[in-house]
């Protein structure tokens, strides 16, 4: 093994936050790295944790860190916040709210940014993942923001998809129809505080009803809890329903191990070499400068975009 | 895994029991429009939790902002820590009510640069920028 990857291993922390940034960065060296990490990987129990901004994931990111921690496991937490497209840069800030872990040994915070990632934000959060499995992690959480379909993926190649919604979110939970409610194996409505968080249960009840066809083929039948994150109110409770989506998960195929599972590898697979196909034929047609030629024959008018894109596409995939 | 440029990664933290935030939030934001990647770590951060987060987020840079006074402790106390870590590749700079005779103080601990009330944002984000590089 490499060094870096004996570090890793062994939890050395300055190794593992350098590694998770030249993933993010795509520095081709990780690649190794990761190849080496693999047989580590596999041990670590992963919850996606998401919803609308300001619904209080890292709130109850944090209250979960505590209870885990209680329960003597260690747990990785990656948070995603979304950067700006403006300026390409990034306010992290979920970090604010699980700072009160920063110094305990057993748990390890990150905070990413969507950026405008070619491999896919799903690709580079799976191997922080991995490298996280690979460092000793019992659990990892990943915190994103339910906007895009990309910060859907990610928490959809956990164990256990958890929304989150607030109660009188009337709309948004239409708009979570729409997007996310398939993927979810938990639905958490926070601040139960508040008024409304029966209606809201109810309201959701009822949508996820609808969705027959799932039990009928003996599924998982999605959980529907109140909790109040920020007074660590129903925590344990949810982290119940966490074990038992693992217990149902155990006896489905590959059983909690995702490698094992034919559709989660064809899926990981498949993006994978979507990612790496894209990256080296462009980079090829870059190179060679037959892309460029394209935009100029293009411009001056000579040839339509269909026919250069054909003129550039074919002769690499026939290689 | 395009290899992507590096972005620059930053800390903005808030040290000790001061409570005024606007400035750090401020800074914050300047930083993320100047295209860098900041890490906010929110108040009453001990310098063992600065220097801890720092090294978990693998950022460039900590930028420390204090009004109420304990900066002299606070800062030096951030640079010292890197070092026993190993971390003193990450570069800490910082901001607030800092007294002229201080900042000269603070500098010669190890704090790179101190910028007070109504220095233009733009100056703060270009010494980042001729200062601080993403790690290779
Ligand atoms: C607004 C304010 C408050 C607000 C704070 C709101 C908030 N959430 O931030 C409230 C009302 C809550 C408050 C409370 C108190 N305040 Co007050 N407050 C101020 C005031 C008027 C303005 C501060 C401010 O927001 N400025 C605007 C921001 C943008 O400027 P800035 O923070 O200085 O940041 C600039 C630079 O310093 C620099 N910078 C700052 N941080 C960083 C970090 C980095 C990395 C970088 C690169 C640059 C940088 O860049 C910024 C842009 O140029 C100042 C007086 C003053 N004129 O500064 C007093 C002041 C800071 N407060 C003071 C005091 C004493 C208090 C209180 C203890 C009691 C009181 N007397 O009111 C409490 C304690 C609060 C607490 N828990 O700590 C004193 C501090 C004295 C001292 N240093 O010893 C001051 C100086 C007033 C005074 N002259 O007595 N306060
Ligand atoms: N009343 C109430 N407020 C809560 C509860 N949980 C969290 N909050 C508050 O909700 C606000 C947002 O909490 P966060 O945890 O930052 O929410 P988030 O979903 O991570 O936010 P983003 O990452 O910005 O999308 C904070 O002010 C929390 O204190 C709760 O159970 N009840
Ligand atoms: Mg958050």
């Amino acid at each position: 093994m490499s060094s870096i990857a004996e570090k890793v291993v062994a939890g050395d922390i300055r190794t593992v936050a350098r590694l998770i940034r030249d993933i993010d960065d795509g520095m081709p060296e990780v690649r190794e790295v990761l190849k080496e990490l693999y047989p580590h990987t596999g041990n670590a129990y992963i919850i996606g944790i998401t919803g609308s901004p300001g619904v209080g994931k890292s709130t109850l990111v944090d209250q979960m860190v505590g209870h885990l921690r209680q329960r003597d496991k260690t747990v990785g937490v990656l948070a995603v916040d979304p950067t700006s497209p403006f300026s390409g840069g990034a306010i992290l800030g979920d970090r604010v709210r699980m700072q009160r872990h920063s110094m305990d040994p057993g748990v390890f915070i990150r905070s990413l940014a969507t950026r405008g990632h070619f491999g896919g934000l799903t690709q580079s959060t799976r191997s922080a993942i991995d490298v996280l499995d690979a460092m000793g992690k019992d659990y990892v959480l990943v915190e994103t923001v339910g906007v895009g379909q990309d910060e859907v993926d990610v928490v959809r190649s956990a164990h256990t998809t958890v929304i989150v919604v607030i109660p009188g979110m009337g709309d948004d939970i239409q708009a979570i129809k729409a997007g996310i409610l398939e993927v979810g194996d938990i639905f958490l409505i926070n601040k139960s505080d508040r008024e409304g968080a029966d209606k809201t249960v109810s309201d959701l009840r009822l949508m996820i009803e609808m969705d027959q066809k799932k039990y009928e083929e003996g599924g998982w039948k999605p959980p529907i809890l109140k909790v109040e994150a920020v007074f660590d109110k129903g925590i344990d409770e949810f982290l119940e329903a966490v074990d038992q989506h693992a217990a149902y998960l155990a006896k489905t195929e590959g059983g909690l191990d995702f490698r094992g599972n034919r559709n989660k590898v064809r899926e990981e697979l498949r993006e994978m070499v979507k990612a790496r196909l894209l990256e080296e034929a462009l980079d090829r047609l870059t190179k060679s400068g037959e892309f460029d030629r394209a935009v100029e024959l293009i411009v001056e008018k000579k040839i339509d975009p269909y026919t250069a894109c054909e003129d550039l596409v074919l002769p690499v995939s026939k290689q | 895994m395009k290899q992507q440029k590096r972005r620059v990664r930053v800390m903005v933290a808030k040290p000790g029991l001061d409570g005024h935030d606007r400035g750090a939030r401020i800074i914050a934001r300047a930083y993320r429009d100047a295209g860098f990647e900041v890490v906010y770590t929110g108040l009453h951060q001990t310098p063992e939790e600065i220097v801890e987060a720092a090294i978990q987020e693998d950022v460039d840079m900590i930028g420390l902002s204090s009004l109420a006074g304990a900066h002299n402790y606070l800062f030096p106390a951030v640079v010292q820590l890197l070092r026993e870590r190993g971390a003193d590749d990450i570069v800490v700079c910082g901001g607030g009510i800092i007294p002229e005779d201080d900042v000269e103080k603070l500098k010669a601990a190890g704090v790179k640069a101190v910028f007070t009330p109504g220095t233009p944002l733009d100056q703060i984000v270009k010494w980042v920028e001729e200062n601080v590089s993403p790690r290779s």
